[in-house]
């Protein structure tokens, strides 16, 4: 790096001083939680005395909860399903809309629209559209002449609600995502390939794909983060219903936790679920090779 | 570009997704210009015959005017905490080049990775024990935190832009950190910092679980706990119901229409090269 003469390298450079407000301010409420939450999950506690040390009580409760287990393997299941849904929607539209007509601005403002609203005045609509006397529910069902339109009454039923929901919540941003990732591919590619006599489903192929590697695991990432902490919706449209067929992991937690006041339990249950979430991000970047950063203009 | 030209696969995709996305809404507007009686006759594709404000009038009148108020404070206070405390670590960040500096960086792309759930529990402990519960500032501090690594990834991508020779030339005329702060970073980044203060106040306007775990009395609610609270008041007055939604929706789409560039390009990046 050049240096003016006159001046010292570190002349006008700020002190890290500058920081430590933002620092302890994200510490304290971020960090110092993290590593409580673990402290917590040693111990008994009501939420009102003081926690009481149990070493690994709750830890080998869990393993033998057929609850947790059920939180676990139904997180599981709605992530995988997530990723599998959303990633085709979201790549094919997000290329689509990575294009620079009229129609696909107007479009994509459109599509952004169920981004903005929480998710709890989401699921407070699809409640009422999903509600089987009065809702689209009926409606549906009755184009379809079938029997039932109680589709958050059946454990399936809720579950595929549960993912759609939150589907329709999250697929804009994804697309985003996927948007962004697409405008970035030199379009001297697409040139050179329809030179070659590539068509259309072979440049998607081999350009587009490859290209958007990178772009494919930072979403892929945020959508398995995400999946396996949805809450808002869970709480209003299903309340981990019908049983516990959508008894999620963080939906679990928040019940251990907040109405049964079995705050120490619910702890190792909120320390599980970060490092499932941790280590399945972590497994991704690694495996995909993200972590290094490699380019992928590699060829050009 | 020839796949723009054949890719009519790609618009009927993208059609039937907007028919996914429009309906729900139409439905729910409509719905809220109906009355009770004609809802429940009509259901939830019916145009309003007869279009009324009624349900409208009724939610404004009840205590959404309070829950609005308290949603406002907590995103005004947010937004402004995150973006003093952003723009300064992010401004060590970029220009304060020791080990440490970037240690704080890694830090906050860590921080990114944590799910508020996660912490929910120490969380509720730390603000029983400052005497914060149920109040305004139990739901702002937490929630100010979280949005913070975000906003210094926005604020950092934007400040390293920054030519290194308009701080030399700063420097040269005896410039302090402070004065190059405001008169050069604050400036030059005003994209960034709006972006990162929409990110923060959508979060606050959005948020649902700090509020849920942290306040309790009806001074202390704000919109979406508010609007959690509506399903038990108006459970056989949907349109009712649907009113207090669109009206937790409007101001953010409203903000939408003027910042609507700004919010996408920020989210566009999150995507990376």
């Amino acid at each position: 790096m050049k240096e003016t003469p006159s001046v010292t390298p570190r002349a006008g450079r700020p002190g890290l001083a500058w920081a430590i407000p933002g620092v302890l301010f994200f510490a304290f409420f971020a960090l110092v939680p993290l590593v409580m939450v673990v402290y917590l999950s040693f111990t008994d506690w009501d939420g009102l005395s003081d926690p009481q040390w149990t070493g690994f009580d709750n830890w080998s409760r869990m393993f033998e909860d057929d609850g947790m287990g059920n939180a676990i393997w139904l997180s599981l299941v709605l992530t995988v399903l997530t990723w599998v849904f959303q990633t085709p929607i979201t790549l094919l539209l997000g290329v689509w809309a990575a294009g620079r007509q009229r129609h696909r601005a107007v479009m994509s403002a459109i599509f952004f629209l169920p981004l903005l609203a929480s998710s709890v005045a989401l699921a407070l609509l699809w409640r009422t559209l999903f509600d089987p006397n009065l809702g689209l529910a009926a409606d549906i069902a009755e184009w379809f002449d079938l029997d039932s339109a109680d589709l958050l009454g059946t454990d399936r039923g809720a579950f595929a609600a549960i993912l759609f929901v939150t589907g329709w919540q999250f697929v804009p941003l994804h697309m985003l995502i996927y948007q962004g990732g697409a405008r970035q591919i030199p379009r001297s590619l697409y040139d050179a390939a329809s030179i070659d006599g590539a068509g259309t489903v072979r440049q998607f192929f081999s350009i587009t794909l490859p290209q958007l590697r990178n772009t494919i695991v930072t979403s892929t990432v945020l959508m398995v983060v995400g999946a396996l902490t949805y809450f808002d919706t869970v709480l209003i449209l299903t309340r981990g219903g019908p049983g516990d067929s959508t008894a999620i992991v963080p939906y679990l937690m928040y019940e251990t936790g907040f109405q049964t006041f079995d705050l120490g339990y619910a702890s190792a249950v909120a320390t599980a679920l970060v490092v499932v979430a941790t280590a399945t991000s972590l497994l991704l970047v690694r495996l995909t090779g993200f972590s290094r950063m490699r380019s992928t203009r590699e060829g050009l | 570009m020839r796949w723009t030209r054949l890719n009519y696969l790609g618009f009927l995709g993208a059609f039937i997704w907007l028919v996914i996305v429009v309906v729900p809404l139409y439905s729910m507007v409509s719905s809220t210009l109906q009355t009770r009686a004609e809802y429940l006759d009509n259901g939830p594709l019916h145009p309003p015959t007869d279009p009324t404000f009624d349900s409208y009038r009724n939610v404004l009148e009840g205590d959404f005017p309070r829950y609005l108020l308290n949603t406002l404070i907590v995103t005004v206070s947010c937004a402004l905490i995150v973006v003093v405390l952003a723009a300064t670590v992010s401004y060590v960040i970029v220009r304060n080049r020791s080990r440490l500096s970037q240690r704080t960086f890694q830090l906050f792309l860590i921080g990114l990775a944590i799910p508020a759930q996660a912490v929910i529990i120490p969380v509720y402990w730390i603000i029983t024990q400052m005497q914060l519960y149920d109040t305004l500032l139990a739901i702002i501090l937490p929630t100010a935190a979280f949005s913070l690594p975000v906003s210094v990834l926005i604020l950092v991508g934007t400040m390293r832009d920054i030519d290194e020779e308009m701080y030399e030339s700063m420097a040269l005329d005896g410039a302090s950190p402070t004065r190059m702060l405001l008169q050069l970073v604050v400036p030059v980044s005003r994209a960034g910092i709006s972006t990162a203060a929409i990110f923060s106040a959508l979060n606050a306007w959005n948020g649902f679980l700090f509020p849920l775990i942290l306040t309790q009395s009806p001074e202390t609610r704000v919109l979406t706990l508010g609007l959690y609270d509506f399903v038990g008041e108006f459970r056989v007055d949907v349109p009712s119901l649907l009113a207090a939604v669109v009206l937790s929706i409007v101001p953010i789409f409203t903000a939408y229409l003027f910042a609507r560039r700004q919010l996408i390009s920020g989210l566009m990046g999150v995507g990376g090269k």
